[in-house]
């Protein structure tokens, strides 16, 4: 239960399996039916980023306690491109491949915390948690 | 008379043609005198490996008792052949081993062990060091080939069912169903991909001018994550059946999906949306000017 899983990312199916994971890890730790759909859709943002922009990456999911605290984080890592301005992707409605725009600021607003991590063609780190309530 | 003379002229032609072929023979000759021994060492060692390796095969390891002497039977049988597809038997029986479900494993393994074993009496047998280089070379390259079409095999037929499974994907992806005059229905299950959404957006264009229909109605009812990028589709899909003239209405949002819509912040005002599919043709025969009426 306190291993991390890790999915890698190389195609559009990787994103369902990453899906899945989650899913099922949120399942375990008692989230309820909403929280499981925000940290799926989650996944599936970070996911899709991944096979979208940086080619391959993963996505890895690990159960988290703080002080009985309970949660889950999911991390995205890549290789890719890497964020030239975060500050305006994290803003509604921006997009570099005609999409929505909506993608981190919605992952933003899905989970409870939430960082990123980029360096111009070196990668990009993300990291998201959602607390057990 | 001429008759022995045409047979060794032949055969000097074949002495001249090169040592391999008389290696090639001695080697025979050598493997089919000690068949059954070979065949007793090979039938214990596989066995020994299904034992660790494919246990929970239980079920058709009974089947297999028979498919391990047969094998091992036709294996020897080739080395008389040059050409593994001489008579195709060898492929029958692959094709067959593979159909049961057996692991591709088992094949490569026994193809293994069976080099090994084969080896293993020429380095008892205690020739000189050409000699034997030049029989593993000989059993390399009958062994390889056969190798070589067993994987291909099982990879053709795992390419077959993974593109078998693909067309009846497609098939199921994205029907539009005409239910009543001017009204229609696509219900969607499952994960969209690119793929599927671009084949919804086909098949909705096409169905909305086929059918002539007012109304179409989206059910995502099945559809288990709403992402950006699936909301992205169904917008630009409604959107195009708006510029045709007709209604798009999204039904079957649930609960929870509706709160991480509206979480990602996606916009979904620019047509209406009912939270199940009876609800959304309520609509629908509204807007076509249809009733329902019991027949009482």
């Amino acid at each position: 239960m306190d291993i991390q899983s890790c999915v890698e990312v190389r195609n559009e199916w990787d994103i369902v399996s990453a899906r899945q994971l989650g899913r099922n890890m949120a399942k375990e730790l008692g989230f309820g039916n909403v929280d499981q759909a925000r940290i799926t859709t989650a996944i599936s943002e970070l996911a899709r980023n991944i096979y979208l922009y940086a080619g391959r990456g993963k996505i890895c999911i690990e159960p988290i306690d703080q002080l009985g605290r309970k949660g889950l984080r999911i991390v995205a890592l890549d290789n890719g491109p890497g964020i030239r301005e975060i500050r305006k992707v994290m803003e509604d409605g921006y997009t570099t491949s005609g999409g929505l725009g909506a993608g981190l600021p919605g992952v933003k607003r899905l989970m409870d915390e939430f960082s990123i991590e980029s360096t111009v063609d070196v990668g990009t780190e993300i990291s998201a948690t959602k607390w057990l309530r | 008379m001429q008759k022995s003379i045409r047979n060794e002229i032949i055969e000097s032609i074949l002495y001249v043609a090169g040592v391999l072929y008389k290696l090639d023979n001695s080697i025979v000759q050598m493997i089919n005198e000690n068949q059954e021994t070979l065949k007793n060492i090979w039938l214990k060692e596989v066995n020994l490996f299904k034992d660790k390796e494919i246990a929970s095969y239980t079920t058709t390891l009974k089947l297999s008792e028979d498919t391990d002497q047969q094998f091992f039977e036709l294996l020897i049988k080739h080395i008389n052949y040059n050409d593994i597809s001489k008579d195709g038997t060898l492929d029958q029986f692959f094709d067959q081993v593979l159909h049961t479900g057996l692991p591709l494993k088992y094949l490569t393994q026994g193809l293994q062990i069976a080099r090994r074993v084969i080896l293993n009496m020429l380095v008892e047998a205690e020739m000189d060091q050409d000699k034997l280089s030049a029989f593993y070379r000989e059993i390399d390259s009958w062994l390889d080939p056969i190798l070589n079409r067993v994987v291909e095999n099982s990879s053709q037929i795992w390419e077959r069912t993974v593109s078998l499974q693909k067309t009846a994907l497609m098939e199921l992806s994205a029907p539009l169903i005409p239910v009543f005059k001017n009204i229609s229905v696509m219900p969607l299950i499952g994960s969209i991909d690119t793929e599927r959404a671009k084949l919804i957006m086909e098949n909705l264009l096409n169905g909305v001018i086929k059918y002539r229909s007012e109304v179409v109605l989206i059910d995502i009812t099945g559809v288990p994550v709403v992402d950006t990028m699936v909301a992205h589709h169904i917008i630009q899909a409604a959107d195009a059946v708006r510029l045709l003239g007709s209604t798009c209405i999204l039904v079957g949002i649930r609960p929870e999906i509706a709160q991480t819509i509206v979480s990602l912040g996606i916009d979904l005002s620019l047509f209406p949306t009912k939270s199940t599919l009876q609800k959304g043709m309520e609509n629908a025969l509204e807007i076509t000017n249809q009733k329902l009426i019991s027949n009482k």
